[in-house]
């Protein structure tokens, strides 16, 4: 058996390890600029000027802070389940490489294309959450283990409004597989159809991450890096890597299903190359967008974010979908959908804003009687 | 029957205690508090604090007056030019010196000034504290290197200064004071509104800040809270305008109160505290004459007769006292300080208990302790 690899006739299984082997490759090269870019633009909003020592304008920065971390010594906590904190790892780093396989870069330039693309993209990325928690549980540290248990309920709350929004895209794009999806946008994006999904997968985008303002489960200033925090060496720099490597295709994907990725504008009349810049720079802006973010927001504190999950982001993907559901049903014209969508997105503001200046009642002191008895 | 198979079939479900200290990030310092957590939810916390003792009363008792005052630095480090003051009002108190015009204007300058830096590192620590990632310390450190640039002017020094002398100041101020303090002003003013948009209007600083850590004003006289923490639960009661010292009775300033004594009002408090500092400073900059810095006849070495004296200021983070007994000699008999932290860390606990653990970090913060002068 033969396939086709950019133009090259070899063996099937030849054709697969030089794919993984080029994800890894591009994957690790690809982070380590999102680390410099990240630092460099940080630095920018913080007055600072961040890497500048290591090679010309700090450009090496990210490869020696690689090379000392590998050199670090691999620490392992006394009291920590070896097996389980030594696999926890692999459970958040590879599903963040194997969502890379379908996504499209230009036009027939992806890994594979899979008929359930998008699926296949969202079932892989919530495995890392598997790997997050073994982290916090067999560290043998609380800080670790709220972290952990942070992470595992933040992540199953927003993979939900996640997937809704994606689904939603896909009920207009008519497919699921990302290629085709893409290659459906050549004349308008998805985004113009559909902004509230966009809105709400961005939202859920960066509580999947982990990021500000939804990093409450590395939070520093709490648990002190959580499930991270008795890795060293290698190790913590694989969350690390795996923590870039899914902004990097989160926005990707965004770019992807809801900016037109290569296709929008004039993609099928442009060269590869053209495409591909297309598909980088829509992908840039998002990322600048997520670090915009970072450097300017608090982060929530876990009620407030279940319930901006379960209250707000939740009850409005459904009603997209049902909104979606009866335009395509009864051939309603789709400016419809714009409204609908528009009308969503100020609605999402409008909740936000209401939401945070409602005076709210002082928490009810649960034990405080009881421990006062006690003390 | 639900309830029967409900209790059949319960599992056990234990607090955890969390140690959080010494050494955490958002313990300002050395600060320890144990946690007991019943999921995300505080339902004790024990705080201890001890952990930068350096018997700084017991060793003023070995030094004479003089070198007493770089320990009231090492005790406030933020705010040193405040802890100073106390000191050396105590020992002119006792010794019945009278400080020249001049002088007193100058300390009241860089006193308000220390006041704008430590209300600085306060905006800055807060803001990670919340979660900013390192924004509000950057542009909080923009100013408060502004103004720490200006001290070492004046004092060859950026933390202790040292500067204060009973009965005055140690030197003269640099030629180019007036100008220079003016250019602190001006780029403070900017860095105050800029903090004042990077997070008070900023919706997920209002939804974690606002009715967090709430202390009403009966609770906060209860524990002995004074200082911006005080008046944040809505109690004017403000050092500088109860008892004047130095010259701050013939300057016009307003009394910042708060509200309902939350997380966000101390914030807000200490925030609209600087603009206050920055008009005393102004008007001091308006009545600063040329004059003596020191009384015509000073000793060599101070001999203080005996006596004793209790002098209290309004630093920033409340009511600094030191308490001074004099058997005459040199040296002091005993010395005291009032720490303004360690009262107001007292209320840490009722605060604190029934919020969640992210909430703890920011009502220790909102508290603003400074672990040196808590331990002393």
């Amino acid at each position: 058996m033969n396939n086709d690899l950019f133009g090259f006739e070899i063996n099937i299984w030849l054709d697969a390890a030089a794919r993984m082997g080029l994800i890894t490759g591009v994957m690790t090269v690809v982070v380590m600029g999102l680390i410099y870019i990240e630092r460099k633009i940080i630095a920018r909003f913080q007055m600072r000027l961040g890497p500048t020592r290591t090679g010309p304008m700090g450009l090496m920065q990210s490869l020696a802070d690689a090379l000392k971390l590998v050199g670090k010594e691999d620490l392992r906590p006394a009291g920590a389940d070896p097996w389980v904190f030594e696999l926890a790892v692999y459970f958040v780093f590879v599903p963040v490489f194997m969502m890379f396989v379908a996504i499209p870069f230009a036009l027939n330039w992806e890994v594979r294309v899979l008929e359930l693309g998008l699926f296949y993209v969202v079932a892989v990325s919530s495995i890392n959450i598997v790997g997050l928690v073994m982290a916090g549980w067999a560290s043998d540290n609380r800080y670790a283990m709220i972290g952990g248990l942070r992470a595992a309920a933040q992540a199953i709350s927003y993979e939900i409004p996640l997937v809704l929004a994606l689904l939603a895209v896909a009920m207009v794009a008519g497919s699921l597989n990302l290629t085709e999806i893409v290659a459906g946008q050549g004349r308008v994006p998805l985004i113009v159809w559909q902004p509230l999904a966009f809105a709400i997968f961005y939202i859920a985008m960066l509580a999947e991450m982990g990021r500000t303002p939804f990093d409450i489960a590395v939070g520093e200033s709490e648990t002190a890096g959580g499930p991270h925090i008795e890795y060293s060496g290698i190790r913590w720099s694989m969350f690390f890597l795996a923590e870039y490597a899914a902004l990097f295709l989160l926005c990707l994907i965004a770019s992807a299903v809801f900016l037109g990725g290569w296709a929008w504008p004039l993609g099928e009349d442009l060269g590869r190359g053209w495409q591909f810049a297309l598909t980088a720079i829509k992908t840039g802006l998002l990322i600048f967008s997520v670090f915009w973010v970072r450097v300017t927001m608090p982060r929530l504190r876990i009620d407030q974010l279940m319930s901006f999950s379960w209250k707000v982001l939740l009850p409005l993907s459904f009603v997209q979908i049902l909104v979606n559901g009866l335009v395509l049903v009864y051939d309603w014209p789709d400016l419809l959908l714009l409204a609908t969508g528009g009308a969503g997105v100020v609605l999402l503001f409008v909740v936000i804003d209401r939401g945070v200046r409602r005076p709210r009642p002082r928490p009810a002191p649960l034990a405080a009687a009881e421990s006062e008895a006690v003390a | 029957m639900t309830t029967e198979l409900a209790r059949e079939h319960e599992y056990e479900t234990q607090d955890i205690m969390l140690n959080m200290g010494p050494q955490h990030p958002s313990t300002h310092g050395v600060f320890r508090m144990v946690l007991t957590i019943d999921g995300e939810v505080v339902r004790d916390v024990v705080p201890y604090v001890g952990y930068l003792h350096r018997g700084a009363e017991k060793l003023c008792e070995t030094m004479d007056y003089r070198q007493g005052i770089g320990f009231m630095d090492r005790t406030e480090y933020l705010a040193a030019f405040n802890a100073e003051l106390s000191y050396v009002q105590a020992v002119e108190q006792v010794a019945g010196l009278e400080v020249p015009d001049r002088a007193q204007w100058i300390r009241m300058i860089l006193c308000e000034l220390n006041r704008l830096s430590s209300h600085f590192m306060f905006t800055g620590a807060f803001g990670t504290d919340v979660g900013v990632f390192g924004t509000a310390f950057t542009f909080s450190f923009r100013e408060r290197e502004n103004v720490q640039d200006l001290f070492e002017e004046v004092t060859g020094d950026r933390m202790m200064y040292a500067y204060f002398r009973p009965g005055g100041l140690a030197w003269e101020v640099t030629d180019n004071f007036e100008q220079r303090v003016h250019e602190v002003l001006a780029s403070s003013r900017q860095g105050i509104s800029d903090m004042d948009g990077l997070l008070s209007d900023n919706e997920i600083f209002l939804a974690r800040t606002k009715n967090i850590g709430i202390i009403s004003a009966e609770e906060a006289i209860e524990w002995g809270m004074s200082g911006p923490s005080l008046r944040a639960s809505g109690v004017p009661m403000d050092i500088r305008k109860d008892e004047p010292y130095l010259k701050y009775g013939e300057v016009d300033f307003d009394v910042v109160t708060g509200e309902t004594g939350d997380v966000f009002d101390r914030f807000r408090c200490r925030l609209d505290e600087m603009r206050q500092s920055v008009r005393i400073i102004e008007q001091c900059l308006q009545r600063l004459e040329p004059g003596p810095i020191l009384p015509d006849r000073m000793p060599r070495m101070l001999r203080v007769p005996p006596g004793e004296a209790y002098v209290r200021t309004e630093a920033p983070r409340g009511e600094y006292g030191v308490y001074l007994v004099s058997e005459g000699g040199n040296r002091p008999y005993r010395l005291k300080i009032r720490s303004a932290c360690l009262s107001n860390l007292q209320a840490l606990r009722d605060m604190v208990i029934g919020n969640y653990i992210a909430d703890a970090v920011i009502i220790l913060g909102s508290i603003d302790i400074v672990l040196g002068e808590v331990d002393r």
